[in-house]
């Protein structure tokens, strides 16, 4: 038997088309403020420092000190999405940066730093996740723990002296003649992390369940997804970019030291949230991430280019967070 | 208490045609009360009815859209939690709202605290007043000074009501107060429902329990499907059947979907629960649903009907018994072996337990059955689109667009999009717990027709309803339960209302 009314519902595919332009034009129109604040910002440079500021040098320095934060926000993102929080970011940062430029792991040459930091920063990651998936910790509590202990870990070994790299394969990747077409090798790695982050949040069963988690952790269960997994595997992948991110700081600054990656925490998941990302989960955007390191970054940069100490620079980030959630919440609300 | 005497010239409080709308839900829809002085006014009605958006709009934590108010004959708006307090309406809500840390004094008197000076709290005097409000509701053990978290559930309640007390209030409104209580503790809290309606204090009393109505009530208004669909009747002459149809039965007739002629299934029954039980919340139970079956659970709530459904699908652990589907026995406790296992849940609380709300019709969809549009985990978002659209035609989801925003959808097509979820992915076994909650009353007998048609197709369904009728026009073969245990079975058409209520309510007090 068929009830009569079931098939007859094409008048609705007009409606179709409105709403999905619309849904997907609001995450637009958000990457497109921030990108606006970019544009401002670079304007300003121009304007104020215009030979400092718009130099080749200057514009590759703002990369790549993005690169190493950014790599870093894009794993807290996810986290950030799934409605989790990584505070321990900045610990594991530090301690896989110590821990791969240690006398022995530097023995091993370029390929022993590398894979030692990346080890360190997944590992941290599944201890995070594995306290918080299965230990039932709430995620402030467990990487709040995890940071505290990384720290300390990273004191340890260090004996809180600078650790500097003598490989010189890894103190060549940051010289000029290791860029290709003027790019520096950090900025590639920082772009191919976004790259792959973007395509598995939007485009992957990884992705969607991070958002179904975030969204709403007991439909997703109800639906059938392994939560606890999925949680498992968020922590895990955002100390798998803190351990990349340690790697492009050794790099960066030729050594490594238990002081690195100092409140890198609060930077990341002050750009997420700019981005777009809801801190209470179920919706995250990478490029709006990536956008929110770049705007921090290029107002770092411009301030102390006019020798603006940092005190005005922290007051301006405090004003930019707070202009950007009251800018989303009012789009959010057109939304609905 | 003597028989209602003639009724008073003036009513406490009265509201009249108050409605209330949220996205999706019409949760009041001109809903009339009224409570006159002194009086016990039972508000009954099912989960969903709409008792719990009224008692918030006589707090003042909602705004009505429309209707009015009038207070000791005065027109009123209850702006806030804190103006309702003011005119004195003093709301216990069945989550108590005290401060564990702090002592019963202390809770008594939070936020008017006694002061010197304006902010030296007088703590002998908050001690003395407290012991004196608790002397009066007949509860003077409980010491003051105790820490509230120290205290029974029944002796926090006593303090919720000295801390109504504390305020000059004159109606007070108890949500289900005997949910938590033992039967002894019960009658304690009846004493002091009586010593307050002695002092002139109006109370509105909120239970599923038909009895206590009896016992304490004395007018009863029935809400159903956010209507009043009786006001201020006896509480103790009204038969409880007349009360109880009240509650679940229909003001409309609905065209139920034919059944098919009654059949023999022999085969393998497509679910098949064995001595499945959870102690505290239903006894051992045996049901088999066949292919092309649909069997429906009756009964009141606390009869176990959602936690059945709940346990069946691996949500909560059975303390013992085993679920089987096609003759395969699953993990107990665990989700995901019944979600594999070819079970899917419409739960009771959709936008809680089903629907990502921020999410589009597709991704709501898809959810559980990502990995058929994905290699190695790469998604095809195409198929999956195209695959999600197929599914919410087939059961003719408006608007026929699987980009819109399931939070703009109404109830009963974010209904369809979660059967379609369990629909795209293939299921044998569909468990429907209240599946027309929150669905416009028109929208009801569309969805009836689609559960009818999966179940031609072959699926089984097991269906949970607290509305009779809904139960015994869509399903073939009907169980009821009463406090946890199954007492009846038999073939739909071989029961009517009247026995079916008469089944659900055994036990309790004659008229």
């Amino acid at each position: 038997m068929t009830p009569p009314d079931l098939t007859k519902a094409a008048p609705a595919q007009v409606a179709a088309k409105e709403t999905a332009s619309k849904g997907s034009s609001r995450l637009d129109v958000r990457n497109l403020s921030l990108l606006g604040v970019l544009a401002v910002l670079i304007a300003v440079g121009g304007i104020t420092k215009p030979e400092q500021f718009l130099d080749t040098g200057n514009l590759q320095l703002v990369l790549t000190q993005a690169s190493v934060i950014g790599v870093v926000t894009v794993g807290m993102t996810f986290v950030i999405t799934s409605g989790g929080i990584d505070l321990s970011v900045g610990a594991i940062v530090a301690l896989a940066s110590v821990w791969a430029t240690t006398v022995a792991t530097q023995e091993y040459g370029f390929a022993g730093i590398l894979f030692t930091a990346v080890l360190v920063g997944t590992a941290c990651g599944l201890v995070n996740g594995v306290l918080i998936a299965y230990g039932r910790l709430v995620p402030f509590i467990a990487t709040l723990a995890m940071l505290a202990a990384a720290r300390g870990l990273a004191l340890q070994i260090t004996e809180g002296r600078t650790q500097m790299v003598t490989v010189n394969s890894v103190l060549d990747l940051g010289l000029p003649d290791a860029y290709v077409l003027g790019i520096p090798p950090l900025v590639l790695v920082f772009a191919a992390v976004t790259v792959v982050g973007r395509l598995l949040l939007n485009r992957t069963t990884f992705g969607r369940r991070t958002v179904a988690v975030g969204g709403n952790a007991e439909a997703a269960r109800l639906a059938g997804i392994d939560v606890r997994r999925q949680r498992l595997y968020l922590y895990l992948l955002s100390g798998l970019c803190c351990g990349i991110a340690a790697f492009l700081l050794i790099v960066l600054s030729g050594s490594g030291q238990n002081t690195n990656g100092n409140l890198y925490e609060l930077d990341a998941i002050a750009a997420a949230i700019i981005g777009g990302t809801l801190l209470t989960g179920g919706r995250g955007t990478i490029v709006g991430s990536v956008l929110g390191v770049l705007v921090f970054t290029t107002i770092t940069n411009i301030f102390a280019l006019n020798n603006l100490q940092s005190d005005v620079q922290q007051i301006a980030k405090g004003a930019i967070i707070v202009a950007a959630v009251l800018v989303q919440r009012r789009t959010a609300h057109d939304g609905t | 208490m003597p028989p209602d005497p003639a009724p008073p010239p003036t009513p406490l409080l009265t509201m009249s045609r108050i409605t209330k709308t949220f996205p999706g839900v019409r949760a009041l829809d001109g809903v009339d009360l009224e409570v006159r002085p002194a009086e016990v006014h039972c508000l009954l009605g099912q989960n969903g009815a709409g008792k719990s958006t009224l008692i918030k709009v006589l707090a003042g934590a909602h705004h009505p859209d429309s209707g009015r108010i009038t207070w000791a004959g005065e027109t009123v708006t209850l702006k806030s939690p804190t103006a309702a307090m003011r005119l004195g309406i003093a709301t216990i809500y069945q989550e108590l709202d005290l401060v564990e840390g702090l002592s019963v004094a202390e809770n008594v008197h939070l936020g008017h605290e006694p002061t010197t000076a304006g902010f030296l709290v007088r703590r002998r005097t908050a001690r003395t007043t407290t012991a004196a409000l608790l002397t009066r509701l007949g509860h003077p053990e409980i010491d003051p000074n105790r820490l509230v978290g120290t205290l029974s559930a029944a002796q926090q309640q006593i303090v919720s009501m000295a801390r109504a007390l504390s305020h000059d209030v004159r109606l007070i409104v108890m949500d289900e107060p005997s949910a938590a209580l033992d039967p002894d503790e019960v009658d304690n809290l009846f004493r002091t429902v009586a010593s307050l309606t002695a002092d002139g204090v109006a109370v509105v009393y909120i239970s599923h329990r038909l009895e206590e109505i009896r016992r304490i009530g004395d007018r009863v208004t029935v809400l159903k499907d956010g209507r009043a669909v009786a006001v201020g009747l006896p509480a103790r002459s009204t038969p409880t059947r007349d009360i109880v149809a009240l509650m679940t039965g229909r003001d409309v007739a609905y065209a139920f979907p034919d059944r098919p002629a009654p059949q023999d299934r022999p085969g393998t029954p497509a679910l098949h629960v064995q001595g499945l039980c959870r102690t505290g919340e239903f006894e051992p139970l045996d049901l088999t649903v066949h292919p092309g079956e649909i069997v429906g659970l009756a009964g009141l709530v606390g009869s176990g009907r959602s936690e059945i459904l709940e346990t069946i699908y691996g949500a909560r652990k059975p303390t013992a018994g085993q679920v089987a589907v096609d003759g395969r026995q699953l993990r107990a406790g665990s989700v995901r072996a019944a979600v594999r296992a070819g079970i899917g849940l419409a739960p009771e609380e959709r936008k809680a337990q089903a629907l990502l709300m921020l999410e589009s019709v597709t991704r709501n969809v898809s959810v559980s059955t990502l990995s058929r549009f994905s290699r190695a985990g790469w998604l095809d978002r195409r198929a999956e689109r195209i695959a999600a659209q197929q599914a919410t035609r087939e059961i003719s989801l408006r608007p026929d667009n699987p980009d819109a925003h399931v939070r703009t959808l109404s109830g009963g097509n974010q209904q369809k999009a979660v059967l379609a979820r369990w629909l795209l992915r293939g299921c044998k076994v569909l468990l429907l717990d209240e599946p027309t909650r929150g669905v416009d009353v028109g929208a009801r007998a569309e969805l009836y027709a689609v559960v009818r048609r999966l179940a031609d197709e072959g699926l089984a369904v097991l269906l949970v309803s607290s509305e009779v009728p809904e139960v015994l026009g869509l399903a073939d073969r009907v169980l009821v339960l009463r406090e946890g245990r199954l007492v009846h079975t038999s073939p739909a058409r071989e029961l009517d209302e009247h026995r079916v209520l008469d089944l659900v309510m055994e036990g309790s007090p004659a008229p």
